[in-house]
């Protein structure tokens, strides 16, 4: 789970990392009347989007007075942002954030995360901050220290020292890194997050360490003991789609092809879209129903399916383990009944309870196409979407 | 002989609740000798014929069980599988999904040096045909032969099985690793396995998008294989960027397509099935079974 830039950032003050001072709003009266209390001489604007890039973008912008802070929320707010991470439609921003400007001498990179390679936390640090982090692993790899942290030990005072070496800091910066990290560590841990990226961490002219920007990830199987995090979602920034299948507990991803799909488990789901490929037609979602699917969520998932209009045929492929494809049948017969489904329907089932299955569907006298194995479903599906 | 378990492997069940009771019966009506069950509030009763106990240490003691499959929901799962390790069991398969990637990350280290060898979670289990069932697979699709299968999905392995049983090649053990970004036993552990095993002469693996742990076996692969491997990469049209149902499988900062894991099996020498409908076909071919 994403949370906003002002979000992280009070989590950062909560825990004693620094970041510069800063109010949120919703309006450009709000705006003008946060710049007038901060009261330093130039303020910052920021969109508050779940995407990186906001700058390039026009979504940060520096304010000289108060009123032009007020002018800049009113070109922000319900715009629609574009990033080279929000797609070419971009994201209406709801709020801004305004915050006092920085006196910047230089910008530093951090991470926090979860290195899936040796399986230990890994501080990712860099001295290229304000920068694609991603290109500067390509381009100059010798440029990012990464500190491995062993889970059961905890972050140790030296690879503080090691990072604040990378970094190139003094002997004063140092120690005050020390307290940076050693509180965003605690951050890390204590609400389970997924990453924490500080892109720039910024060295101010007084020599002090500063969180310019945030970016916080959380674990969604930890969201259960975090109910403060959990809180923290913002539906708006969601795909609709997504966020309903999420309330039905059914893992969607909406893509941009014809045929829609219904699978039992990730990785067969993910097979499933690589076969309509293989076969020359083009997948409309990613959905996994789950270990659970039952009637109810049948109905669920193709009232899913069928928000979107580029759907032409829907391809439920289910292999049982867990699942029975007798229960999944009687889903089907029941979702095309009540939903009055008009787009072709082909259906493979395999696995626990298959032949039950494959005979309610038979005597439904409902039009469904079935198929056998995986490469008839392909071609089935496909062809019917494109109305062969 | 088959990997990680046989018709001798004395199963505990960790998590005796709705599901764990349904998956016991199951295991034992394929043969499976299960010997007990753990769950709190629950030991000194019998559940279908199965006694339960109240920790794995006095089940161990009791029973002589030597592996375990975890039912136990998410936020005590880690606790169980260190409870498995604790007690010294051969073989721990952890079937919970949704464990917190911190739990399991520290979990992980603490099983270093560790007898037990844990498989999982978010796993379907372990399957040798005709003798042993662990977890949650259909086991009557598989049927004994010369193929090792190992996965990182549930669903997409059955339906690799499937095809080689249809085209009549059995397999010697069929596990699912699971698709979590920290898990027990991974690609390489499998493949060293499966190439010491006598038994398995050829394998497949089934794996998907997020992480290197297909880089990784594709380099073990050219470094210590000597038998035929078929592969298959799910997610090869996902989108960057998004989880795809499993916790590990996204595309993330660059790193982790389908394109770059196919590629590195392929110059590793490992057939690699372009279609997830061909994976059979394309072990068959490979490795010169029929």
């Amino acid at each position: 789970m994403n949370v906003h830039e002002y979000q992280a950032k009070e989590l950062f003050r909560a825990y004693g990392v620094a970041v510069p001072e800063g109010e949120l709003a919703t309006t450009p009266a709000e705006a003008e009347a946060a710049a007038k209390r901060l009261g330093t001489a130039v303020t910052v604007v920021k969109a508050q989007v779940h995407a990186g890039g906001r700058g390039k973008g026009g979504g940060v912008k520096l304010a000289k007075s108060p009123a032009e802070a007020q002018q800049h929320a009113s070109d922000i707010l319900g715009m629609q942002l574009v990033t080279h991470q929000t797609g070419p439609e971009g994201k209406l921003v709801r709020k801004v954030y305004v915050e006092a400007g920085s006196d910047i001498a230089r910008e530093l990179y951090l991470a926090f995360t979860l290195d899936r390679a040796t399986e230990d936390f890994a501080i990712i640090a860099s001295t290229e901050g304000g920068m694609d982090i991603e290109q500067v692993a390509e381009n100059t790899p010798d440029k990012i220290h990464t500190e491995f942290i062993d889970p059961n030990v905890g972050l140790q005072s030296f690879q503080v020292k090691k990072v604040a070496r990378a970094l190139e800091l003094d002997a004063p910066q140092a120690k005050k890194l020390e307290t940076f990290l050693m509180a965003l560590y605690r951050l890390y841990v204590e609400k389970d997050a997924s990453l924490i990226e500080i892109n720039p961490l910024v060295v101010t002219g007084d020599g002090d360490l500063l969180a310019l920007d945030g970016k916080l990830n959380f674990d969604d199987n930890a969201l259960f003991r975090h109910p403060d995090i959990a809180e923290m979602r913002d539906p708006d920034e969601e795909d609709e789609r997504e966020r309903a299948a999420h309330e039905i507990d059914l893992a969607y991803v909406g893509l941009d092809g014809s045929v829609g799909c219904m699978v039992n488990g990730a990785g067969l789901a993910m097979a499933t879209l690589d076969m309509i490929t293989v076969c020359g037609g083009s997948p409309a979602n990613f959905l996994d129903a789950g270990g659970g699917a039952d009637k109810e969520k049948v109905k669920e998932a193709f009232k899913l399916i069928l928000r979107d209009e580029n759907v032409k045929a829907i391809l439920v492929n289910i292999f049982g383990g867990i699942v029975r494809c007798d229960l999944i049948a009687e889903g089907v017969v029941a979702a095309a009944g009540e939903l009055g489904i008009e787009v072709p329907l082909v259906v493979r089932l395999q696995g626990t309870n298959a032949a039950e299955g494959r005979k309610i569907l038979a005597e439904s006298g409902l039009d469904i196409t079935s198929a056998e194995t995986l490469q008839e479903a392909g071609e089935r599906a496909v062809a019917a979407a494109k109305g062969a | 002989m088959a990997i990680l378990a046989n018709k001798d492997t004395k199963l505990l069940i960790q998590g005796m609740g709705r599901m764990g009771q349904f998956h016991a019966k199951l295991s034992i009506e394929y043969g499976t000798q299960v010997v007990g069950g753990v769950h709190p509030g629950k030991g000194g009763t019998t559940i279908d014929g199965i006694p339960c106990f109240e920790t794995v240490e006095e089940a161990v003691e009791k029973t002589g069980a030597n592996a375990s499959v975890i039912f136990v929901p998410p936020p005590g799962a880690a606790d169980a599988i260190l409870e498995a390790v604790d007690a010294e069991l051969d073989l721990t398969a952890c079937i919970t999904e949704g464990i917190p990637a911190i739990d399991m990350a520290k979990a992980k280290r603490a099983m270093r040096g560790k007898k037990t060898r844990l498989v999982g979670p978010n796993c379907p289990g372990v399957v040798v045909p005709e003798q042993c069932r662990i977890g949650i697979m259909p086991a009557q699709i598989t049927r004994p032969g010369p193929v090792g299968v190992v996965s990182r999905s549930g669903t997409l392995t059955y339906e690799a099985v499937d095809q080689l049983s249809r085209l009549g090649i059995g397999q010697s053990t069929c596990l699912g690793i699971g698709g979590d970004p920290v898990i027990g036993t991974n690609f390489v552990d499998a493949l060293a396995l499966f190439e010491a095993d006598p038994e398995t002469e050829a394998i497949v693996m089934i794996g998907e998008i997020g992480g290197s742990a297909e880089e990784e076996a594709a380099q073990f692969v050219k470094d210590h294989m000597s038998k035929p491997v078929a592969a298959f990469i799910a997610g090869q049209n996902a989108p960057k960027g998004k989880r795809m149902g499993h916790a590990g499988a996204i595309i993330a900062g660059g790193k982790g397509a389908a394109s770059d894991k196919m590629a590195a099996l392929e110059a590793a020498g490992v057939a690699v099935s372009l279609s997830p409908a061909k994976i059979g076909e394309t072990l068959a071919a490979h490795a010169g079974l029929k």
